[in-house]
């Protein structure tokens, strides 16, 4: 067979780099962001930019090396987020941010590890994934951006969807019991687990920092306003009143037992951090029972 | 006026708007807690109103505006830090009474 | 010289360990995996091993998650490869268009059994040959090896993970349940003499390093994660700098190199071990466990007077595409017969190739057991008629 692509050539690299920089470092933010990346590709008022934000401001204000900082995101609106960090990152398949990210770190101890990703990626096509990296307690640091719904495909009902609340493909009101994220990973075994609105920025900003400074699994769960889809057919306003609901519903609390935080379509939100604890990460013990003991001196037979 | 207040400095920001990158979803303005911003009624090339700083606003550099822009369009930079004057003393009355003793 | 990685000497050890030596010997310190007959003893071995030399055995939650696995570290640096069967392979199809996608060097070990589904756990089949080449969405070129023996088995994992660090791209070692679960000796040589590739790394500082860059070869150079150069790799289409660009001509561009990357050095790549091939009417083609019963019909033939030669194909994709049309060019080249462990696949491959001008006859049948010498030599006998 005699094969005829149609012509496809690549530009010169000095045309590749030039243009990039146009507009780039009017905002003090942007030193951690990629070249010509800005604007994003979310939505008035989504809540991803703004945990973006919260993430850049961790960098900042946490003193993150930027050369052993690595953020791998998989697929959904907020998978689009590692793309725009001025840092190594990976842009992964729908739902397997977790275990790319478990290969990133086991391969490279040296390296900090951030997901961030969504609820459907990490909780639907990705759950299993989830709780096998908490059990395992592996070193990375998991920041899911939570909006109830699959904004990227037009606002799908997924495993947080609240009962009631109407997506496209649950036009009469969700049937399914939703995942309280929180109580999960508490129970897969994260060593820390803190839960935000998008309002909550300083303090997201801060369990991001605290995250990604403590060994073993961490997750922060970020409550983030889809008005486009999850906001606009639920009747929940656009992204100001959806925040504005954040402000008035959200109770910053230290006792309540995480199986408790379960959040409504409506309601309160319970916020705050719930599980800090310490525990030897994967790598600890791998250390300690298989590379110790495999490099052990053999024991001579006649002792 | 507070009697040690020619002793006391208060700290300023300046709001800086980068209006193109704007898409109009009013949290800085809306949270802004010395309400600062105000809605232009111009358009920016998206087509969203940015916000533009009040006439009278009083930046007190608390950097919220910043964090809450989901579009790294809108940043505070602080000012040289000034002495107490009369007018930056608030002349509304304080919702924070002092609490009664039925409490 | 022996080392930790390489255990130099005559050894008596299967298939499947064979592979997880090569992998060592390769320098292999990533292995993450499924258990799944008959490739456990793949990860068994690696379990052992790689601990003895610092690097990382980690047992995942399933294949999808095995195969993310070994592409994260290797863009953290590491040389990774992991081990499955048939009900795995589905699984790991996803990923394996994610690596060839990101260009990421990784070695997927494929001890074949019966299929479709769960089918014969503990018997042989080559089933998955087209799955292999064609198994993930999207339009990519793959490369899959075949060893016959344990012995093979060590060298072609090698083999496969050079050609993964070389072109930046997923390696499949496609062997069977006859050849890993065959127990013959295995000499590992001295580890100097063991030849390994690394992938090309970037020479440009950071601030001018254009990630997917076009090169002489249409393979950049790969910038690893933790060394300063911020790049950004997706699954997505993506421009020179790796970025997403949901456009026409980017998937041109991108996805033609991906393509010519292979396409290109399919001569360099391509390995067959041809027998009797100047005179042969008949040629017999097989590859793994299949191509051993097929010798010795070929030999035993031979030794009656048939004009018959045989080609073992080492490496199955690319496909010997030059080789098998220029054989059934030749006016005495009557009949192809393919041997393999299934309802036809290389056999598709041949008769493509051969265009009209050979007629092609497929040997084959639906696993669980492996070619008696009799069967193929009523086959051949047949063909001569």
């Amino acid at each position: 067979m005699k094969i005829r692509f149609i012509d496809a050539e690549a530009p010169p690299a000095s045309r590749i780099l030039e243009n990039l920089a146009a507009g780039h470092g009017d905002h003090p933010l942007d030193r951690y962001l990629k070249k010509g990346r800005i604007p994003h590709i979310w939505c008035s008022g989504c809540g991803n930019g703004i945990l973006l934000t919260a993430f850049v401001k961790a960098m900042e204000k946490g003193n993150f090396d930027t050369k052993k900082t690595v953020v791998v995101s998989g697929i959904g609106c907020i998978g689009r987020a590692a793309g725009y960090l001025d840092l190594d990152t990976y842009h992964t398949t729908h739902g397997r941010a977790i275990p790319f990210a478990t290969g990133l770190k086991l391969a490279n101890p040296k390296l900090n590890v951030v997901v961030i990703s969504g609820d459907g990626d990490l909780f639907a096509i990705g759950g299993n994934h989830f709780i096998h990296a908490a059990r395992r307690n592996v070193d990375i640091t998991l920041i899911c951006s939570n909006n109830f719904n699959y904004g990227m495909t037009g606002g799908q009902g997924g495993p947080t969807t609240p009962l009631e609340s109407k997506t496209t493909t649950t036009p009469y009101g969700c049937s399914e019991h939703p995942f309280n994220l929180v109580y999960l990973a508490k129970a897969s075994g994260a060593v820390y687990v803190a839960r935000w609105t998008a309002l909550h920025t300083h303090e997201l900003r801060d369990s991001i920092i605290h995250s990604v400074n403590k060994p073993g699994f961490c997750f922060v769960e970020a409550i983030t306003p889809c008005p486009t889809a999850h906001g606009r057919r639920n009747k929940l306003g656009d992204g100001l009143s959806m925040m504005k609901s954040y402000r008035d519903n959200s109770v910053l609390t230290t006792e309540l037992d995480p199986e408790d935080t379960a959040i409504g379509l409506k309601g309160k939100i319970a916020v705050g951090e719930f599980v800090n604890i310490d525990k030897p990460t994967f790598m600890d013990m791998y250390d300690e029972c298989a590379i110790c003991r495999a490099n052990a001196p053999k024991k001579s037979k006649k002792s | 006026m507070p009697l040690d207040a020619g002793r006391r400095e208060i700290v300023l920001g300046k709001v800086n708007i980068i209006s193109h990158r704007c898409k109009g979803c009013r949290y800085c303005i809306e949270f802004c807690p010395s309400n600062t911003l105000a809605e232009s009624e111009d358009f920016n090339e998206k087509g969203y109103h940015p916000p533009y700083v009040k006439s009278d606003a009083k930046c007190v550099n608390c950097n919220y505006c910043e964090t809450i822009c989901p579009e790294f369009a809108i940043f505070v930079t602080e000012l040289e830090p000034r002495n107490l004057l009369s007018e930056d003393v608030v002349k509304t009355q304080s919702r924070a009474r002092r609490r009664t003793r039925r409490e | 010289m022996s080392s930790k990685a390489v255990r130099t000497g005559a050894h008596f050890m299967s298939g499947d360990e064979a592979c997880a030596e090569g992998g060592m010997a390769a320098g292999c310190s990533f292995f993450a995996g499924y258990p799944i007959t008959p490739a456990t003893e793949v990860a068994e071995r690696m379990s052992i091993r790689l601990p003895q030399v610092g690097g990382v055995y980690i047992q995942m939650e399933d294949e999808i998650a095995s195969m993310a696995a070994i592409i994260g570290a290797s863009c953290a640096g590491a040389k990774a490869m992991t081990s499955t069967s048939g009900p795995g392979f589905s699984l790991m199809m996803e990923n394996i268009g994610l690596a060839a996608m990101m260009e990421v060097p990784c070695v997927v070990v494929n001890i074949q059994r019966g299929g479709p589904s769960t089918g014969l756990p503990t018997l042989v089949g080559q089933q998955d040959v087209m799955q292999c080449r064609w198994g993930s969405h999207g339009d990519y070129e793959v490369i899959a090896l075949s060893p016959e023996s344990p012995q093979e088995a060590f060298e072609l994992t090698i083999e496969a993970f050079n050609l993964s660090e070389k072109y930046r791209t997923p390696v499949v070692l496609l062997s069977d349940e006859v050849v890993g679960h065959m127990t013959e000796k295995v000499i590992i040589p001295d580890s100097k003499k063991i030849k390994t590739l690394s992938r090309k790394l970037p020479k440009k500082k950071p601030e001018n390093f254009i990630p997917y860059a076009h090169e002489e070869d249409d393979v950049p150079p790969m910038a690893i994660a933790g060394e300063g150069y911020h790049v950004h790799a997706t699954g997505l289409t993506h421009d020179e700098l790796g970025y997403p660009a949901i456009n026409a001509d980017a998937q041109e561009r991108l996805v033609q190199r991906l393509i010519r990357k292979i396409r290109n050095h399919a001569e360099e790549i391509i390995r067959t071990e041809d027998a009797f091939l100047d005179d042969a009417e008949i040629i017999v083609v097989s590859y793994g466990c299949s191509a051993r019963a097929a010798r010795e019909v070929v030999e035993t033939a031979r030794a009656s007077g048939m004009k018959i030669g045989m080609i073992r194909l080492i490496t199955l994709w690319p496909f010997c595409e030059k080789k098998i049309a220029e054989l059934a060019a030749l006016e005495r080249v009557k009949k192809f017969v393919v041997c393999e462990i299934n309802a036809g696949q290389i056999a598709y491959e041949v008769e493509r190739c051969a265009g009209g001008k050979a007629e092609t006859i497929l040997a084959g049948f639906m696993g669980g057991r492996i070619f008696t010498p009799e069967e193929l030599y009523r086959v051949v006998r047949e063909a001569a008629e």
